[in-house]
Parts: C-alpha cells; structure tokens; sequence
C-alpha cells in the first residue's frame, strides 16, 4: 500500500495525486493512440461510440451524480445537438462553429428545463425530465421544415479545416477521444472548485448548502445547463457517426441506456462512466458472437466430452435458437440493470476498487469494508 | 443602534403560533443563548433569521441592514453562519471538502475559469485550503481531514458542523443545541470553543441551548422563551430566577 | 355535443384504464416509497395470462380472468421478493433502476413467449352498445369505467376499514416504527405487490376489447400512467384515477379536436405545467423537511 507523504496543499489538489497515476493513464493513453492502427473497423467503429456514450455518461454524472437530479431526458438533449448540427450544416457552417453552436443551444435549452425543475424533486423531476424528452421528440417528428420530419435528416460528412473526416477513419476517432478527454478533464477541474463543491452540497443537503451561501437554484440551473451542453456536444459526433438521424433514434429508451452507463459504472466517480460505456456499447459484439460461435464452441465441447454427433448438432441448434431469440438484447439488459442494483450498487469501478483494496491489505481485506448502509424507510415526503 | 435586532417577530403555522412578537437584540461581541422548554419556538427563530421560514410578520435587522426579505443565501454571505440541531452535513464527501463549501461566500471565480482551472482558481483555492486549516487546527479536526462524513462519530460530526460554519468566517454565528448528543467532556470542549470564538475570532454568538451549565458557563445574556413568546431576558442568573421561567420548566 | 359526449365517455374510458395502472404505481409507493417502473409490464403480463387462459386455453371470460388475476397476485409477491425486497431501504434512485430492469426483462420474456403479434381477448363486452336516444355508447367502455369504480370502492374501504389496510399506511409512513409496532412489514409490503399485480392485470384485461395487447403495451400505457399518477399527486388513490381520467379525456380530446401530434403530446404539456404551478400535483401534500 502506498503512503503519500504530503508536504504542499498542492498535493491535494492536482488530478494525479501521484507518479503512479501519471503511469497508468499514460500507458492508457498510449493504448488508445495506437488502438486504430490495431483493432478491427468493427471494433474501431464500436470504441467510438464508447467514446460517444462516455461523454453523455459524463455529462449525466454531473446533473445525477454530482448534483442529485435524476434525469430520464438525456436523449432529447443529444437529439437536440444533433439536430443542430445537421441543420446548420446545410448552410456550409463550418464544423467548430456548428460544433460549438451545437452546444450552446442545448446548453441554454438545458439550462431552461433547469428553470422549472427547480421545484421538483425525486420522481416529480424524473416525470418531468420524461415529459420533455417526449415533447422534444413529437417537435422533431413534427417540425418538418426544420427537421425533415420521420423521413429523417442525412448527415453530410464531416469537414474540418477543409479535408473531409470520414465517419470512419481514425481521425473522427480522435476527434471523438479528444472531446472525452476534454470533458473529463474539465470536470474534474469543475470537482475540485467552489462551483463542483456546491453541487455535492446540494446533493447532500439542500438546507445545509443554502446555509452556507450556496445560491441552490442557480447552481442547480447551471448544472443542468453544463450537463445539457456536454450531451450537445455528443450529439453532433452521434449524428456524424451515425451519418442519419430521425427522430425514433431518441427515445426513452436511449436516456434509460444512458442512465445504466453511469449506474453499472458507479454513480460516483468518472470512472465509471468510461466503464459503463464500454459495457453498454460492447454488449452488442458480444451478443453477437454469442449468436455466431457460441453455439459452435459449445457443440464441440459437448463432441469433445463423448456427445454424439447428433447430440452435439442438436446441441449446436438449440443453442443457436435461443441466441436468435427476438428480445434476449432486452431480457440481458434487464437481468443485468437487476443483477448489479442487487449485487453491485458501486458499480464497475466499485467492483474495480474493491479488487484493488483486496490487494493492497492482503490478507487483512474485510467484506464489510464497502458495506453499504441500510437504512429502514423513511417517508420521504416527510423531507 | 444594535448589532442584530428582531423587532416584532411572528411566525404562525396555521393557527398554531410557533413564534409571537419576539424581539430582542445582540450587541456585537456578545454571547446570546435562548433557552426554553421543547416547542418554544427555539429552533424556529433560528429559521426565520437564516430565512428557511418567511415569517408571518415582523423585521429582522443586522448592521443596520433590513434583512428580512433577503434570499436565504445571501444571509450567509451577509456573514451570518449556523449550525443544525440535528446535523445537516455533506454525507457522502470528506471532512475537507464539507469544510471547503463552507468557504463557499468568498468564492470569486467565474465558471469557465475553473473548467480551465486558471491559475486563479488555483490561487483561490490555496487561499480557501488555508483558511480551512486554520479552522481545522483550531477545533483539533486533523485527524479527520480526509474522512468522510458518513461512518464519524457523532461527537465528531457536531464539532465539524461547528467548523463547516467558522470557515465562512461569519461575524454572527447561530449555534443549534451545540451541546445536544455529546457527552460532558465534549460540553466542555465545545463551552471553551464557544468562548475562543469569541476572543480570538472576534465571533458574535445566538445559541438555542438546552445545557444550563454550558449555558451559565459561557453566555453573557438569556432569552427564555415558552409558546413562542418571551418569558424573560437578563444575565444567565436573572433569567434561571425568574418566576416564569421556573413555572414554564416545572409545568406549573 | 354528440361528438364531445362520445369522446368524453371514450377518453373516461381510456383515463381509466390509466388510472388502474396508476393505481398500481401509487399503492406500491404509498406502501414502499418504491416506484415500480415496471407496473406497465406487470399489466401486459396480466393481459397475456388473460389471453392463454381465454384465448389459448378456452376458459370461461370470468374463470380466466380470476385466474389471471391470482397468478398475476403471486407473481406480484415474488417480483417483490427477488427485485424489490433485497433492496429496499436503499437509495430510490437504486430501486428505480431495478424495477426498469425488471420492466426490460419482462417485456423481453413476452415478447419471447408469446410473439410480438397483437393479441385480442374475446370478452362479454366486446360487443354490443348502448343506446341513450342518438347517443351510442360502446359497453367495452362502460364496462371499464364500472370496473374501475368498483375497484376503487374496494380498495378505498380495504385501506381505511380493515387492519390490514392501516398496517400498509402505518408501514409507508415510517417502515421501523410500524416493525416496533409489531406490524410484519415484510409480509404487508408482500401483500401490496400482490395487490398492485392484482389491479394491474385487472387493468390488462379490461383494456383487452379496447387496444390489443402485445409485448409493448405495457411500456406505451405505463408511461401514460405515470402522468397520471404524478398528476393525481404520487401516494393518493383517488389523485391517481382522477389523473388518469384527466389525461386519458385530454388525450381523447386532443385526438379529436387538435391537429395531428397534439394527441400524444398532450398529456405531457398539461403535466409540466401543473408541475409548474403545483410541484406536488393536484392532491399532494407539501411537506418540508424539519431542520
């Protein structure tokens, strides 16, 4: 186990407390450069969106994790970048600007849901927040000389400085890692200022930050808004990769995937919206493997173990059928979400923690050390 | 004219009169306790002056500004600071940063500076983190730094209530029953702190107090209060002597 | 007039199927503090053992339909027991998460067992009307409202005249002091997931003549439900089946009267604005916490 020796105030306030630190994300770093050089188009293709879904991940941690306001209305926010983007990009605005543009807008729209959302709590706020992500998408089916309606919008590709970045060459990788990184670091820089301070405050005690001179509302509104602005942000890489958006593609459903990244990833630290990106955009490869070899591997296990032939094929099919399942994508999503509120409420990155601690005290690790606290239920309209 | 002045203040919920027509005031540098039986209207006053009530009726002053209808965080920037009867800290954070959002009035930087984390954040921060120390050092919490909030002891969790307020460094400070929950050695401790407040931070102390021991030991005047009306004001001696205050806590 | 009474009766009719669910919602969060996100599958499930008792199996309307309603009361309790009770006392949002989990989960299992086809449960009601001069009232519709009315007469005297019933309310206010009581929390909060199963698939089987049902129905009607619970104020029983009346008529008439997208929409611009102007909804209590 290490021991920090701290001599400055300094150390308690960079974002590597030590060299280990520097080494890690270092050699991650290094991974990630090389990673389009190595990896398949597929998976390439894949690692993108986990930089997409990390970026809302963050953004989401912000307002829910951070700041304590649930939000099921994630999706709207990304639609509402997208759709920015792709709107501007008719009339030759150049990408920064657009980008940029992009962001501002859903910015100021997050900031207005804000405005209302002050005086709703717990699942009054997460109705809401459902509330206008449905009206956003009806706007967009409906506002067709904008929108284009439910035929949809194409997205031309994406020009910067004036090369064109295909959707899928290495440059949008790292176009897409770089808005990531940005995002993360600023976040932390946000975590450990006043403005980061208050957030948690008003998560733990709205009373008590009031009390202390935290205007509540304001810093509410401006999480809303910074955590809107990120997603916008998303939005326009989504839409570039996407290279098609309608209005079905922000549904429900997306803001409830956004919500399982930070929750299988752990609602409290960055980390685990990386993790919970990866998890959630790599499930689909994995399903289909699951469909493609799966059913093979097994079959030639159950021939190697003394299956007939005709056992082993008939093995080989069934397992096949059920792979194919229509609706086992959704039965797996739900047996997870349930499988890790049950067993792992830290999440990944928890999960992560806790292995690392097991370690470090070998042999002292005791389980309770992550117990988490049950508390009998107390009304909470009594709060 | 008076440092902090009350003048007239009501408070009612429904027909329930939770504070009636209470005035009083605190000269600066003075130590205040009210005292009085449960369901006085202790705790009531101190959520009028930190405006988490709007009272019914009435005028709060301090330093000669109106402050009534001021919005509830600008009392503490105003350099009024308070603690809770039953404790409101941030559960899932560290000692430190609950005593960093306790610096939260003195905070000047703008958003976009601190996503950058400018050098003057950084600079700011150093200040806060100082300033922190300080108050950490004064209340001995320097074994709890970097714990969180959520698996300290009560006793603990008191003294860094007490802590998170001094950080702002407020000219007045409302204490809750900063006696309630801890043990006779902890009274003590808390009665010295009360009174350092006072000589080494120049601190004007309001305090609800149920303790008449802490009470006697560090207030300069009492306010007894039952039914949300005053029953008697005076030197701690006067006020414990007085025929209604022993009627009210006999139940007479 | 014709036309508004007809769409009235239809959007009451609709409302009210809302309002059942919502119930569900509300009788689980009055007893748990719990909000089951998944009270809309629970009310499809209900509909698809309704339809494999009737449809499938040939069983007599009403004989299906008990029996669906005790299997869905059982698979009620034991939802409760593997989702809901290992959790309970934790943070909402973790409870929430996990009955969307298990939302997920039964949608896909439907979808599996069953097929993602429509499916129509024939019902005494399904046909025939009832003539009031000009007026033409389907019975399927009335046959919901009725429905409803009853249900909430029965639940309203289960909760306020048996002891049962004020166990639950005692054990939603403060589950330790009910447990110091001696009230068997345990088994209350058991008995009220039996129970909002219960309403639920009384719900999927009276909307049967109206919509179809299919492995999705669920999603689609819980989340108009829950407006109407919010709008009925989250934890009041008649707050949730006027709510869903009130946005099941607001729908209808938004169908009707507005231009085409209004309809689905509706429902969620009145509820942000009563949120606006009532944070608690229509029938709920304010309270603050004591500092």
């Amino acid at each position: 186990m290490r021991f920090l020796f701290k001599t400055d105030y300094e150390d308690d306030i960079r974002l590597f407390p030590h060299s280990g630190y520097v080494v890690s994300y270092g050699s991650l770093f290094a991974v990630l450069l090389v990673a389009p050089y190595v990896l398949s188009s597929y998976l390439m293709s894949q690692l993108v969106f986990v930089c997409i879904y990390a970026t809302v991940g963050v953004a989401l941690l912000i307002l829910t994790g951070f700041t304590g306001q649930a939000s099921l209305g994630h999706a709207a926010f990304l639609a509402i970048g997208a759709y920015t983007a792709v709107y501007l990009q008719q009339f030759n605005v150049p990408f920064p600007v657009y980008f940029l543009a992009a962001g501002l807008l859903t910015g100021v729209i997050g900031a207005l849901v804000g405005f209302p959302a002050l005086r709703l709590q717990g699942i009054y706020l997460v109705i809401a927040t459902i509330s206008f992500a449905f009206i956003v998408e009806e706007i967009l089916a409906r506002w067709e000389s904008v929108t284009n309606g439910n035929e949809g919008m194409r997205v031309k590709a994406l020009s910067l400085f004036g090369t064109a970045v295909s959707r899928d060459s290495p440059a949008f990788y790292f176009l897409c890692l770089a808005v990531l990184v940005l995002t993360i670091v600023g976040t932390l820089n946000l975590l450990r200022s006043p403005t980061g301070r208050a957030f948690v405050a008003i998560r733990d005690s709205e009373t008590a930050a009031r009390s202390m001179g935290v205007n509540v509302a304001l810093y509410k509104v401006k999480s809303f808004a910074i955590s809107a602005a990120i997603t916008g942000f998303a939005g326009v890489l989504f839409a570039h990769k996407l290279s098609f958006i309608s209005p079905e593609m922000f549904t429900l459903q997306l803001s409830i995937e956004f919500i399982i990244v930070i929750l299988i990833g752990g609602t409290f630290s960055l980390h685990g919206a990386v993790l919970g990106a990866i998890f959630i955009v790599m499930i689909d490869p994995f399903l289909t493997y699951l469909k493609d070899d799966m059913p093979g591997i097994i079959a030639g296990v159950a021939a190697t173990l003394g299956a007939g032939k005709e056992r082993a094929a008939h093995i080989q099919d069934g397992i096949a059928a059920f792979a194919s399942l229509n609706g086992l994508k959704g039965a797996i999503y739900g047996v997870i979400i349930v499988l890790f509120v049950l067993f792992e409420p830290l999440g990944l990155y928890g999960r992560w923690l806790k292995i690392k601690l097991f370690f470090q005290l070998f042999p002292l690790y005791k389980r309770a050390t992550f117990k988490r606290q049950k508390i009998y239920v107390k009304s909470e309209r009594n709060r | 004219m008076s440092y902090f002045r009350a003048e007239n203040l009501s408070l009612r919920f429904g027909g329930l009169k939770a504070v009636d027509a209470v005035s009083f005031a605190v000269e600066k540098g003075e130590i205040l306790s009210i005292i009085g039986p449960n369901g006085a209207g202790k705790s009531s006053i101190f959520n009028l002056i930190s405006r988490i009530y709007r009272p019914t009726s009435g005028r709060i002053f301090f330093e000669d500004q109106d402050i009534t209808e001021e919005p509830p965080y600008d009392i503490a920037r105003l350099g009024i600071a308070r603690t809770f009867q039953n404790i409101e800290l941030f559960e899932n954070a560290t000692v430190l940063s609950n005593l960093l959002v306790g610096r939260h009035r003195h905070s000047t930087t703008q958003l976009w500076q601190e996503l950058l984390f400018l050098p003057s954040v950084r600079a700011n921060e150093k200040v806060h983190r100082r300033r922190v120390e300080q108050v950490i050092e004064f209340l001995d919490l320097e074994a709890y730094r970097d714990k969180p909030i959520s698996g300290l002891p009560y006793g603990v969790r008191k003294v860094i209530e007490l802590a998170r307020a001094l950080c702002s460094e407020p000219k007045l400070i409302l204490l809750d029953e900063p006696s309630s929950g801890l043990n006779v050695e902890e009274t003590d401790d808390m009665s010295f702190w009360i009174r350092d407040m006072r000589r080494e931070l120049g601190v004007t102390v309001l305090m609800v107090e149920h303790d008449m021991s802490l009470v006697n030991r560090v207030s300069d005047r009492v306010i007894a209060l039952n039914y949300g009306r005053v029953l008697a004001m005076g030197s701690p001696a006067e006020v414990q002597q007085h025929p209604d205050v022993v009627a009210a806590y006999l139940g007479a | 007039m014709l036309d508004f009474v007809q769409q009235l009766v239809s959007g009451v009719a609709l409302g009210c199927v809302y309002g059942l669910i919502a119930l569900g919602f509300v009788l689980v969060y009055k007893a748990t503090e719990v909000v089951n996100f998944a009270q809309g599958d629970l009310m499809m499930l209900g509909g698809f053992f309704a339809f494999t008792f009737i449809g499938m199996l040939g069983l007599n309307y009403w004989v299906g339909f008990a029996g669906a309603v005790a299997a869905m009361a059982a698979f009620g309790m034991l939802a409760e027991r593997i989702v809901v009770r290992p959790i309970l006392g934790y943070p909402q949002f973790s409870i929430i998460m996990a009955t969307i989990g298990l939302g997920y989960f039964l949608r896909s299992v439907a979808g599996m067992i069953w097929g993602t086809d429509d499916f129509k449960i024939e019902t005494p009601f399904s046909q025939g009307v009832l003539r009031l001069g000009s007026l033409v009232l389907a019975y399927d519709k009335l046959s919901v409202i009725a429905a409803t009315i009853i249900l909430c007469a029965l639940l309203y005297l289960f909760f306020n005249k048996t002891t049962l019933g004020t166990a639950m309310r005692a054990s939603s206010e403060n589950m330790l002091a009910a447990y110091y009581m001696g009230i068997p929390v345990k088994r209350v909060v058991s008995i009220v997931w039996a129970i909002s199963a219960a309403v639920a698939t009384c719900a999927g089987v009276l909307l049967a003549p109206i919509t179809f049902i299919h492995s999705n129905v669920g999603l689609v009607l819980g989340l108009k439900a829950f407006p109407a619970a919010v709008l009925g104020g989250f934890g009041s029983i008649p707050g949730a089946v006027v709510g869903g009346v009130l946005i099941g008529v607001i729908e209808s008439m938004a169908g009707f009267y507005l231009p085409e997208g209004w309809k689905d929409v509706a429902p969620y611009l009145v509820l942000l604005a009563v949120l606006l102007l009532k944070p608690e909804g229509l029938f709920g209590l304010h309270v603050r916490k004591k500092v």
